[in-house]
């Protein structure tokens, strides 16, 4: 059954050797020098300020949702930054390899990066954007603001969401393995069929690859469940249907295409995986294979995945355009039915991707009629931003200017979407990087409203705001860098440079990929601005400390406990009496409101399975690509057996009594909330009647 | 849109007191019907894709899929499998009245019916594997094999579950931990059942009349 390799195996270290190991690629060294000084300058204060046991008993056997969702999102952005070096690199190479007479360094004809090495950074550059920088940054907000707008205490099943964690994590961990310990895909992202088969591409790199996702997609899995049942069942007393805040709202709908769609993608990636391992044929060109199986059960999983990002990224615009525009959100069902709408039409439109394999006219049509379709609810959501902001008082706070300038990118990206989604035009346009430029308006969109809410929810969460001055100087960087690279992609898209050429034929290009090239060097001052921004808010923390509402026109329940949010999210579940229930106490005198008194509540506990179980499925995929068949067969027995040790030891969890409720409310009190002059007094409840 | 209702100048319940009560066994049921619908899913791509590669030109010049399925073999599958279900079924009958007994002898009944039809299933392969019809043989066949063996790896699973779930039942009576996992189990155990239903039909049946 098991497939004969080429090279050496050994029973302990499988395909291992230390010629694995790239030692002699200078650019190679130079990211290993990076990535272990960058690690060395986060461990070492931990370890000076004796922090590292705090940082494992309460963040990494964690089961909080809030800190859950900070460690997706913190994983999200360090796997951004990655991606966008691979970005830069691609950029590099690009505009240092046109022509004939272009130079070559290091190793390479042309540009310093031969051809294997730069089809391995556009393929590491799409997967982690994609999967392992926008999947967690948008799972980890979801995480933070859900089971907060619905007045849940956590999760449903608040040790799941660690083990969800922890699987993406592992995910990523394996990705970064394969920079250093062999090499990664150079088969694309989207693993096009046959080069990810054996023959083509006998290393580790597509096994990296392969099983990277497999192990992240089981978290997201996961974590879809755990959404759509907290949304369920979890909602306070009085949070109606009818009552629910719109992100919830996406955040549920992004998860059920979640849910339905990455099981789809483990079948893709298992029978390729059964093709790399066990010698069969489906994906093959010959003995009965079919290529385009393999092409379609991707994007089937693919399409849905890309309103599974884009749907959460609406949710974020519609939470912080009423805040700053202090109004209502324009037509607030038309908007959850346009979320279903682009969620439901997201099943029929994954052909849209390959118009060229001579499907037929009446397959195309079919698919080029169902992808204009998502145009109508789209547009049906813009215009309720655009009515929500007209005659809006208008503040142009960080978040805000993101979210605007996120409508823009959307309507570019968007209507060049319709664009390709005619399938005369796709003919022509096809594989070239005009295709790049209109999905990267799309996904920078997705961006775009992530820093929206990271910068709308950080005092949340952590108490404090984070700094206007330097958080605008990098949303305008980041927003000129977006334009200078992408519009002048569209450019070369018609001027015909195809997608992920490491050499490029045509000097007559180069104007425009200098002009890119200047859009690179303006991301990186916004990347500088946006450590500045954290910096000064961390140095500054008590001078930006906030109360509940820190933006003072925020509408939904989340604003409604401390800043930042204890443990236990509200102290007393609120009940809900209204959509925007925080706009309708502001607006009926109850705004100041607290409790008149504290009930006992029950809290989960933490605990180290799911970190266990993260490990134990690192070394499961790490095992599997280099087939190290003990290493792997321990990690999966080990996972099983830890889930069966943890049957036998019911989690009890704890009661904090109403006296403990009522000195941690004081506590919190004192730390979080600033005076605010011009406000009453809070009222006890009990002292209002 | 909901301005919210009015309370004539009294105040509104702003605050739920008390542990909001969540039904625990509804919501980890909920979460496991959740889980089945991406089960489901990942069996909708193994059949589509069993059906794209189920053409006498995926079979590379090997065995078709005629002479690969024996509906009468898997006939002694299907009973072994709804067998086990029935026998589960009859657990669940004995625990409304808490019959701890009854409980257990029909999940060791239902377990025998489950290994009954990994060994005919084993031995079918062993069949096909003689006649050179292996899994790298052709896509047709690999297709095949990676369905029906999905299916047998989720009836191992339910084996697991079961075997894990005896002494609990055993130990510990039915609490709520262990009752939500009997109830749960029900659901996978029908749910695969289910699915072999689709293979019996599907590949079974449909494909030795071609």
């Amino acid at each position: 059954m098991l497939v004969h390799l080429q090279g050496p195996w050994s029973p302990l270290f499988g395909r291992l050797t230390l010629a694995s190991i790239p030692y002699a690629n200078p650019i190679i060294i130079f990211a290993f020098a990076f990535s272990a000084i960058a690690g060395i300058a986060i461990v070492a204060p931990v370890l000076y300020y004796r922090k590292a046991g705090y940082i494992f008993r309460e963040w990494i056997c964690s089961v909080d949702h809030k800190k859950i969702g900070v460690m997706y999102i913190i994983l999200g952005l360090v796997m951004m930054f990655r991606g966008f070096v691979d970005g830069m690199m691609i950029r590099t190479q690009q505009v240092t390899a046109d022509g004939p007479a272009s130079p070559g360094f290091l190793e390479a004809q042309h540009g310093y990066l031969p051809p294997s090495h730069f089809d391995q950074i556009y393929s590491s550059h799409g997967t982690l954007m994609i999967l392992f920088a926008a999947t967690p940054i948008l799972t980890g907000l979801g995480n933070i603001i859900v089971p907060l707008q619905i007045g849940a205490r956590d999760m449903a099943f608040p040790t799941m969401n660690a083990i969800s964690l922890w699987l993406t994590t592992m995910g990523a961990m394996l990705i970064m393995a394969s920079l250093f310990i062999g090499d990664f895909s150079d088969a694309g992202w989207v693993g096009l069929i046959p080069l990810t088969e054996l023959p083509y591409s006998p290393s580790v790199g597509v096994d990296y690859w392969m099983w990277a996702i497999q192990i992240s997609s089981v978290g997201t899995t996961l974590n879809a469940i755990n959404i759509i049942a907290t949304v369920i069942g979890m909602r306070a007393p009085g949070m109606r249907w009818d009552r629910l805040p719109i992100f919830t709202w996406t955040t549920l709908s992004t998860n059920i295409i979640g849910l339905t769609a990455f099981p789809v993608l483990g079948v893709a990636l298992a029978l390729l995986g059964a093709d790399r391992y066990l010698g069969t044929h489906f994906y093959t060109g010959g003995m009965g294979g079919n290529l385009m199986l393999y092409t379609d059960l991707f994007w089937i999983w693919g399409h849905p995945e890309v309103y599974f990002l884009v749907l959460p990224a609406f949710g974020i615009l519609s939470e912080v355009i009423p805040t700053f525009s202090e109004k209502p959100l324009f037509g607030y069902i038309t908007m959850v039915a346009a979320t279903f709408a682009i969620a439901g039409i997201s099943w029929s439109v994954w052909l849209h991707h390959f118009f060229t394999m001579g499907a037929g006219p009446w397959v195309n049509t079919f698919f080029s009629v169902a992808t204009m379709l998502v145009g109508i609810p789209t547009g049906v959501k813009v215009f309720n931003w655009i009515f929500t902001m007209y005659r809006g008082r208008i503040t142009y706070t960080t978040p805000m200017l993101w979210s605007v300038a996120a409508i823009l990118l959307l309507l570019i990206g968007g209507i060049t979407g319709v664009m390709l989604a005619n399938p005369a035009i796709n003919y022509t346009v096809h594989n070239s990087v005009f295709v790049i430029a209109h999905f990267h308006c799309m996904v920078l969109l997705i961006v775009f409203a992530a820093f929206a809410a990271v910068i709308y929810w950080f005092p949340k969460v952590f108490g404090f705001k984070l700094d206007e001055a330097a958080g605008k100087r990098f949303f305008w960087f980041f927003s000129l860098g977006t334009c200078t690279v992408f519009i002048a992609m569209f450019a070369l898209g018609f001027e015909g440079e195809t997608r992920r050429l490491d050499y490029l034929y045509d000097p007559d290009w180069m104007p425009m990929l200098v002009i890119e090239e200047f859009g690179i060097a303006f991301y990186c001052i916004a990347c500088f601005y946006f450590f500045k921004m954290l910096f000064v808010s961390i140095r500054d923390r008590e001078h930006n400390r906030c109360g509940a509402d820190p933006w003072g026109t925020a509408r939904t329940l989340e604003w409604m406990t401390h800043s930042p949010v204890p443990f236990y999210n509200f102290a007393v579940t609120p009940h809900v009496n209204a959509l925007d229930e925080l706009a309708w106490r502001r607006a009926h005198g109850y705004a100041d409101v607290v409790p008149g008194r504290y009930e006992p509540i029950h809290m989960p506990k933490n605990t180290m399975v799911p970190i266990i179980i993260g490990v134990m499925s690192f070394a499961f995929g790490f095992g599997m690509v280099w087939r190290i068949w003990w290493m792997a067969g321990l990690g999966l027995l080990g996972i099983i057996a830890m889930v069966i040790l943890r049957s036998f030891t019911p989690d009890a969890g704890y009661t904090l009594s109403a006296d403990d409720m009522r000195r941690l409310e004081a506590e919190a009190s004192r730390h979080g909330i600033v005076p605010d002059t011009h406000a009453p007094l809070p009222l006890a409840e009990e002292r209002l009647v | 849109m909901d301005a919210g209702p009015n309370f004539d100048g009294k105040l509104p319940p702003l605050w739920h007191y008390g542990e909001t009560e969540y039904d625990l066994i509804s919501t980890k049921t909920l979460g496991f019907w959740l889980y089945m619908l991406s089960d489901a899913l990942i069996f909708a791509g193994l059949f589509a894709s069993y059906g794209v590669l189920d053409h006498n030109m995926n079979a590379a010049g090997g065995p078709v899929a005629a002479q690969v399925v024996h509906p009468v073999a898997a006939f002694g599958q299907t009973v072994a499998v709804l067998s086990s279900v029935l026998a589960y079924s009859l657990a669940t009958v004995a625990l409304k009245t808490g019959n701890k007994a009854g409980v257990m002898l029909g999940i060791v009944v239902a377990l025998v019916f489950a290994a009954i039809f990994l060994v005919l299933e084993f031995a079918d392969f062993q069949t096909l594997f003689a006649m050179g019809a292996t899994p790298e043989r052709s896509g047709y066949l690999a297709a095949f094999y990676i369905l029906v063996a999905t299916h047998g790896l989720h009836m191992m699973f339910g084996m697991l579950w079961m075997l894990v779930l005896l002494p609990q039942i055993w130990r510990s009576g039915f609490n709520t931990d262990v009752v939500t996992r009997m109830l749960n189990l029900r659901l996978f155990w029908q749910f695969q059942a289910s699915v072999w239903v689709c293979v019996y039909v599907f590949v079974y049946l449909r494909d030795s009349i071609q």
